[in-house]
């Protein structure tokens, strides 16, 4: 049986992690090379780097910090955050990236979802989807419509209509991250994140909301979720990955042991 | 010196960069001589079987890993596609394979009991040792290791089983058989224990 797997995400800026971190002594909380390493000593089970960089100039500069972040940790990594097109796509891959992650760019473009999983393998397309409820319509009958641009644009599709697309189109999974619970720390949106697991074969991370460790616990189980992305939760220092895998396992929930770490064989 | 065969596909740059963390020097190649005169040999990658089989026979190496590295006894090392190539055939693009341990490669069912079963399977699974063997010295027993799979291999010969996992069903996770080994799972990219793992191949003596 899978292990759910917990998923810190890193939101990184002109190769900068943006969100403070203030637990970490002997760390370079804004390096996201550091902190992709402490994690990988945490226990995380794969890591996520959203790139929020705003100019199409400086975005040589995320690819640095991939291939760093690939010489370090051995662990999946996925980047999100920017890519458009397969070769934005390709670029990151080639630089060690396991996955990608699309969202914005797959609701203006969906054939990037197809030409993706053709180019390198549906295993390596996470399509992320920003959902904010809406009242259960024709238009939206899972009761959540899919936004993009950082929540600020509708698009009229309905979220668990585009989750089958997404996969019809060949994701390999999707991420479903909740507008309305992003930040709140009242726990992930479980209603559409179990519809859309319901509905598909492939994996579903849930995103957005996470504040305590029973947060997680609904979402791998009320939630029906593979995976949950957490921040705020684990870069403060209040709950660390081990201790959240010690309730999960408490609680019932498969999750991986977190082995004691080898520096090198050396 | 350790060569990773370069079939024009995968994440090679992965097991090249674990290799180095553990201080083992590695050159990523498809140049024949270079495979033959290679210390030891890792098949790596993540892809289809036919793709794989195609890209191997148009750059000739497929005879070359058959003839020069698995039949004249060098370490051999498979690594996810690298694990079902050597078997005779593959239900993914109905592959014809190198045909090096007999049996053949199927996809997971679409459901078992009748609950669907999600494939591929990507993420941790547990790993049960089915017989002792160098490359798990130091890893415990059940641990957990990264998959990323639709296919598994089911070889004639019980005995080539070295680990099982079980995604609905109970398959092959690694083989073993003299110079020859592979898994499944992604040895590069399961923490401290698939490092552990690779380090094993890379210092023991088959």
């Amino acid at each position: 049986m899978l292990a759910k797997r917990i998923i810190p995400c890193l939101d990184v800026r002109n190769g900068k992690v943006t969100k403070g971190v203030q637990f970490l002594n002997n760390v370079d909380v804004g390096d996201p090379v550091a902190m992709a390493r402490y994690y990988y000593e945490q226990g995380a089970d794969e890591i996520v780097f959203y790139d929020i960089t705003a100019s199409n100039e400086r975005r040589g500069i995320m690819l640095e910090v991939v291939r760093a972040v690939a010489r370090e940790i051995f662990i999946p990594f996925s980047v999100g955050g920017g890519l458009r097109t397969v070769e934005d796509m390709r670029a990151t891959l080639l630089a060690g990236a396991e996955k990608v992650s699309i969202d914005s760019g797959a609701v203006r473009n969906p054939r990037i979802i197809a030409e993706g999983a053709r180019a390198f393998g549906s295993q390596c397309i996470v399509l992320s989807m920003q959902v904010k409820r809406r009242p259960a319509s024709a238009e939206f009958p899972s009761g959540c419509e899919v936004v993009i641009d950082g929540g600020r644009t509708p698009t009229g599709r309905d979220a668990f209509n585009w989750a089958r697309e997404g996969e019809a189109l060949g994701a390999g999974e999707l991420c479903i991250n909740s507008i309305d619970q992003d930040g709140a720390k009242s726990g992930y949106d479980l209603e559409i994140t179990r519809m859309i697991a319901d509905g598909v074969g492939i994996p579903v991370i849930a995103s957005g909301g996470a504040g305590e460790p029973r947060h997680l616990l609904e979402g791998f189980t009320a939630g029906g979720a593979d995976a949950a992305i957490v921040a705020s939760i684990v870069h403060y220092g209040e709950y660390p990955i081990p201790a959240l895998k010690r309730y999960l396992r408490a609680h019932g929930v498969e999750v991986r042991d977190a082995p004691e770490m080898e520096r090198s064989a050396n | 010196m350790i060569a990773i065969v370069d079939y024009r596909a995968g994440n090679l740059t992965s097991v090249a960069s674990a290799l180095g963390h553990l201080g083992h020097r590695s050159e990523i190649t498809d140049r024949p001589e270079a495979i033959r005169t290679a210390d030891r040999v890792i098949l790596p990658g993540v892809g289809a079987a036919g793709a794989t089989m195609e890209n191997l026979r148009n750059l000739g190496l497929d005879r070359v890993l058959r003839d020069d590295v698995i039949g004249a006894g060098k370490p051999f090392l498979g690594i996810c596609i690298g694990i079902q190539v050597l078997f005779e055939r593959s239900e993914e693009d109905a592959a014809g394979c190198l045909g090096i341990i007999p049996g053949r490669v199927v996809r997971f069912p679409h459901a078992v009991d009748g609950r669907p079963l999600k494939a591929p399977q990507i993420g941790w699974n547990r790993v049960r040792q089915t017989r002792p063997h160098p490359l798990f010295a130091g890893v415990p027993d059940n641990s957990h290791f990264y998959f990323v799979n639709s296919y598994y291999p089911v070889p004639v010969d019980p005995a080539v089983t070295i680990a099982t996992s079980d995604h609905g069903v109970v398959f092959t996770a690694a083989i073993a058989r003299g110079n020859v080994m592979a898994t499944q799972f992604h040895l590069e990219k399961s923490g401290p224990m698939g490092l552990r793992m690779l380090d094993n191949f890379c210092r023991t003596d088959f």
